[in-house]
């Protein structure tokens, strides 16, 4: 198995460097789908030693380039593979038990006949670890990320070593990868909630608000995660001499000052907003990223890997700066659920979508900010429609996993609730809308 | 003062004395004996301030260093009359001294474009102290809003100018007095101002009212504190910077409103004196205008043991007379102002025309009428420069018709004009509403000398400075500068500011290039005419520069070999501050109309969102038969008519 994953990563390293040699380098880090204000090397590689605003790259990160700006290639081309490898490693793990509990309930007899087919071969869960690292390396989105030198990378490396520590069941080290991804960008805090509901399920630790052992595990936790993030912040007070990079930092997060286009919903909405009404709408927007949080653990308690690739779904879309990067660290969760795909509704018409949005995006933005013959509505409608397409996706997903649910408790899913989903029609009202817009 | 004057028409005697018995040759050396009686006469703020212009490049743009009166015509009785009228300036010397004191003048240079240089000067004098307890009450010459401002808000230095059009210093020279297109305002506050910032808000709003202007948009996003580019012109020898704010607002239009309080300021206000001619109609149909105001303390004495506060009013005009008077080269005051002069103003102790005739030594350019007897001679921004000088407060100014109308008549338009030893431009370079590069040329014409400036850039926030893409290279190679100060911006709270110490290398263009990126703003953040642009103000470039007297370019010219060998020190550099052309920015635009649209489309897709993850959430799944087809419907329908049990 190591040898394809060995070729994997060279063909990727290889892509790679070839791009960082190319011409094209400039001109990917200067897309605004690729960098955020908050991931642009640009920004962190002038920023002063001397922290006094500006600059929105936590202090840490600064220190990195500080040391590696002559490296800075190898330095992105390594957070890729340790990506791809842990996310390999976890999901190869994670494969092993759920084909040991799909065993026992085979040797328990509780599948029902119509059912079978949804029972996954060892063969095709053998090649899962080795397409969830091909989805990650040789998406064209992290292949951009990598070469606009978008610390993006640096932060999905953060998050997949969260979720391989969290799979191995180390509770110590999923805590600190875990106040370092939040330390970045706080929105996986999130995460936490299916961290703690997997390592419980790994420790047979009952979810019971009632028993102490929960408690104390949760405790315990949360023990770890403060403390490492209590050394984290006070590390970058060290490293600064000053507090300034909390408010400059977290605060451009959480505000969204900068109103500087990209792929999420956020830009052109607080562009155009009422400044009276601003802070109401602010509040609206963050909530979503962590309101689904508790909801959705209540829901999939019992599936806190799918949990994950839900909440980092949820934040791709919610968080005030999304990135392409973002979205390929969810996308390669994909081929885990693969045996659902027939389940997925309008696949055709959401990667049509998707590939149509990332065309469209630099030729609207082209449009706009060097010919001049459109203007900002443009670039927008086409966010809009991306982030429309994210939502079925989800949805679909959802679906599919509690589809997945009711059928390991036996029970035979009829055919008329698939018909029954109104997805269809549902979406033709988002585009007929992306549409309306690109007409004003 | 007195004393002054007695000294200024012994100093005349000797001259004339010395003008007679002694030919061309030993003329040099009576020039340079001049020099050093000046510079004992000289006041003694002025010679302070030379000091200190060695050490610190912040000090005076203005130097005059010898100020002899000599004979020009050979005609003995002109000589007669002016011994005659010397005693006659000096007579009022004897009535008891005020302790304040106005003074007018205006100079008048015609420049080589063909274009006409006026600038006015009107300076008040009083020995007073605003800071102490007891407020000062009364109030003669100094303007009491003036004075309540300087005493209220703990005010040390103040500096405002307004300029309406852009100094080409490359066609014009040097001006006597920089300032930047737009609103210009530095101020300097007392050591005893704790809230600095609160002080220059309330500050800005009180000089908006009083010159009517509109700077009291001068707010935190434009002012910046300079470490190194502004340094204190009057006594007090201030160095930390915390104490000093600079704005400019580049945008900001001149116009009569704003004139208009600015002439109320003058004791005579624009009833007598030079003021008289400053009719707006006139002034602002011309290609430049700057109006400036400065407050600062200066020594009285030599010891400095007083101190007294210096209002300097002034008012720089460039009028285009060549394109509007069909091609004739030809101006007059009434010409140019509309107005001729009849009087000085009656408070003024001092009221003077000086025309530049350094280019005219033998009249073979121009014809100047009536033609004056006096003589000015003066080093004014490192160049030795002669003058006519007409005294208003001699009746024998205005001869017969009680009317002076100065008149210059071209005779040949030739003549060329040195190139100014520093200049500056500035532009943006790149396409497109994403990123951008701002370009510093800086223009060092000194054939062999090489001299540091000081470049002071403040950009404002909505456009991103990248400060690690700063180049600064000159003659095709790096030039490191070896001083840079940088403050970054923060977001709708302070701009960049960017301040380096170059060294320019004789006879070479030094460039500075940063790149930026243009921010997308809140709607309500863009100017009514955003697609018009953004301005950025000047640069600010500040530097000693290599005199060209001490240029010394001609060796060929005779002169005691015992004086020549050391280049002459006193008077090797001159400060000089320009401004460089202020930039328009275009800014990437939202649609103006879509407010409600965006708000409501953006809030539907987010509702979808929540919309469907609410009801996969909170649906159940349960099992349920596939409903059977039409027929076997109606089939059972009928079977229940019937009372049969259905399929």
């Amino acid at each position: 198995m190591a040898a394809p994953l060995t070729l994997l990563l060279l063909v990727a390293v290889t892509v790679r460097a070839a791009l960082f040699r190319s011409c094209l380098t400039e001109l990917i880090a200067e897309r605004v789908e690729v960098v955020s204000p908050l991931t642009a090397w640009k920004r962190g590689k002038g920023a002063p030693a001397a922290f006094s605003g500006g600059v929105v790259l936590t202090p840490l990160i600064i220190y990195l380039f500080h040391f590696l700006v002559d490296y800075a290639e190898v330095t992105f081309m390594l957070a890729d593979v340790i990506t791809a490898v842990a996310l390999y490693m976890a999901v190869a793990d994670y494969n092993k038990q759920v084909f040991r509990k799909q065993k026992y309930a085979l040797e328990a007899d509780r599948y029902p006949l119509d059912c079978l087919e949804l029972i996954r071969s060892p063969k095709e869960m053998y090649y899962i670890p080795l397409k969830v690292a091909m989805f990650y390396l040789l998406n064209p989105f992290t292949i951009l990320c990598c070469v606009a030198k978008s610390t993006c990378g640096l932060n999905n490396a953060i998050i997949a070593l969260f979720i391989l520590t969290t799979i191995k069941g180390s509770v110590l080290l999923s805590a600190i990868f875990l106040s370092l991804a939040t330390y970045q960008s706080i929105y996986p805090l999130t995460l936490c909630a299916p961290a703690l509901l997997y390592l419980m399920q790994r420790q047979y630790i009952p979810v019971n608000f009632r028993r102490f052992s929960f408690w104390w595990f949760i405790a315990q936790y949360a023990f770890m995660y403060l403390g490492s993030l209590f050394v984290l912040v006070c590390l970058s007070f060290f490293l600064l001499g000053s507090w300034d990079y909390l408010p400059s930092v977290y605060g451009f997060i959480l505000s969204v000052p900068d109103l500087t286009p990209n792929i999420g919903l956020f830009w052109y909405f607080f562009a155009e907003m009422f400044e009276h009404f601003r802070l109401f709408f602010l509040c609206v927007f963050q909530i979503n990223v962590f309101f689904y949080t508790i909801p959705l653990s209540v829901k999939l308690k019992e599936h806190p890997v799918f949990l994950i690739f839900m909440q980092l779904a949820v934040i791709s879309i919610f968080k005030s700066y999304p990135t392409v990067g973002d979205i390929a660290l969810y996308m390669a969760f994909i081929p885990v659920w693969n045996h659902l795909h027939r389940f997925l509704r309008n696949i055709f018409l959401v990667s049509c979508v998707l590939l149509a949005c990332s065309a469209l995006f630099p030729v609207l933005w082209h449009l706009w900010i060097y010919a001049g013959s459109a203007n900002s509505n443009f670039y927008y409608a086409i966010t809009l429609l991306f982030n429309v397409r994210n939502f079925p996706c989800n949805r679909t997903n959802t679906k599919l996993r509690r589809r997945r649910k009711e059928t390991r408790e036996a029970e035979a899913v009829s055919r008329t609730e698939r018909r029954h989903a109104s997805g269809t029609s549902f979406r033709f009202l988002q585009l007929s809308y992306a549409k309306q817009t690109e007409l004003h | 003062m007195a004393a002054r004057r007695r000294l200024v028409s012994a100093l005349l005697v000797f001259l004339c004395a010395s003008s007679v018995f002694s030919g061309a040759e030993s003329q040099e050396a009576t020039l340079t004996g001049g020099h050093r009686a000046a510079a004992v006469d000289d006041p003694p703020t002025d010679t302070e301030r030379a000091e200190q212009a060695a050490e610190q490049p912040a000090v005076e743009e203005r130097r005059w260093e010898a100020t002899e009166v000599e004979e020009a015509t050979p005609d003995e009785a002109a000589g007669e009359k002016q011994d005659t009228s010397a005693p006659g300036t000096a007579a009022p010397s004897s009535a008891p001294q005020p302790k304040d004191d106005f003074q007018e003048e205006l100079v008048v240079r015609p420049l080589h474009s063909g274009d006409i240089y006026a600038s006015f000067q009107f300076r008040t004098l009083w020995e007073t102290d605003f800071t102490r307890e007891n407020k000062v009450s009364h109030y003669r010459l100094f303007p009491k809003s003036l004075g309540q401002v300087i005493s209220k808000f703990s005010v040390r230095e103040l500096h405002i100018s307004f300029t309406q059009g852009y100094w080409r210093t490359m066609q014009w020279g040097q001006p006597f007095l920089p300032s930047p297109p737009g609103a210009e305002l530095w101020v300097w506050f007392q050591d005893s101002v704790t809230d600095v910032d609160g002080t220059w808000k309330e500050l800005t709003n009180v000089l908006s009212g009083i010159f009517c202007a509109s700077l009291n948009f001068i707010d935190s996003t434009n002012t910046v504190q300079p470490s190194a580019s502004f340094k204190p012109l009057g006594i007090g020898n201030a160095t930390d910077h915390r104490f000093l704010r600079y704005a400019t607002l580049p945008r900001e239009i001149v116009c009569t409103e704003n004139l208009t309080p600015w002439k109320k300021l003058l004791p005579c206000g624009s009833k007598a004196g030079l003021a008289v001619l400053l009719k707006s109609e006139k002034l602002f149909h011309s290609s430049f205008h700057s109006q400036a105001v400065h407050i600062r303390p200066v020594c009285e004495d030599r010891q400095c043991k007083t101190t007294s506060w210096e209002l300097r009013q002034t008012l720089n005009v460039v009028f285009d007379l060549y394109t509007s008077g069909q091609g004739k080269r030809e101006w007059s005051l009434f010409k140019m102002f509309s107005r001729t002069l009849t009087e000085a103003c009656p408070l003024a102790s001092s009221s003077k025309i000086y025309i530049d005739v350094t280019d005219n030594p033998q009249g073979e350019q121009f014809e100047l009428s009536p033609a004056t007897a006096l003589l000015s001679q003066a080093v004014v921004l490192g160049d030795r420069r002669t003058f006519s000088v007409y005294d208003l407060t001699q009746q024998i100014t205005f001869g017969s018709v009680r009317s002076l109308n100065l008149l210059i008549r071209w005779k040949s338009t030739e003549g060329d004009m040195l190139r100014p030893l520093l200049h500056a431009e500035r532009y943006v370079a790149g396409y497109g509403l994403q990123t951008g590069e701002i370009h510093t040329l800086m223009y060092n014409n000194h054939p062999y000398r090489s001299f540091p400036v000081l470049l002071l850039d403040s950009v404002p926030w909505y456009l991103r400075l990248y400060i690690h893409t700063l180049t600064v290279t000159s003659k095709g190679k790096d030039n490191k500068p070896s001083y840079i100060h940088y403050q970054p911006s923060k977001d709708r709270l302070r701009p960049h500011l960017l301040e380096m110490l170059v060294q320019l290398p004789p006879n070479s263009v030094t460039e500075v290039t940063v790149q930026f990126e243009r921010a997308l703003l809140k709607w309500t953040e863009y100017t009514p005419d955003p697609n018009h642009g953004f301005y950025v103000g000047s640069s600010v470039i500040s530097s000693l520069v290599p005199s060209i007297v001490a240029m010394d370019t001609n060796s060929t010219l005779k002169r005691p070999l015992f004086s020549s060998f050391f280049p002459c020190k006193e008077e090797s550099s001159f400060f000089v501050r320009i401004y460089t052309e202020p930039l328009l920015v275009n800014l990437p635009t939202p649609d103006f109309s879509m407010p409600y649209n965006v708000i409501c489309l953006t809030c539907t897709v987010v509702a979808v969102g929540y919309g469907s993850l609410y009801n996969l959430l909170t649906r159940s799944f349960q099992i349920e038969e596939p409903s059977p087809g039409l027929a076997k419907r109606i089939a059972n329908i009928i079977r229940k008519m019937r009372g049969v049990p259905p399929l």
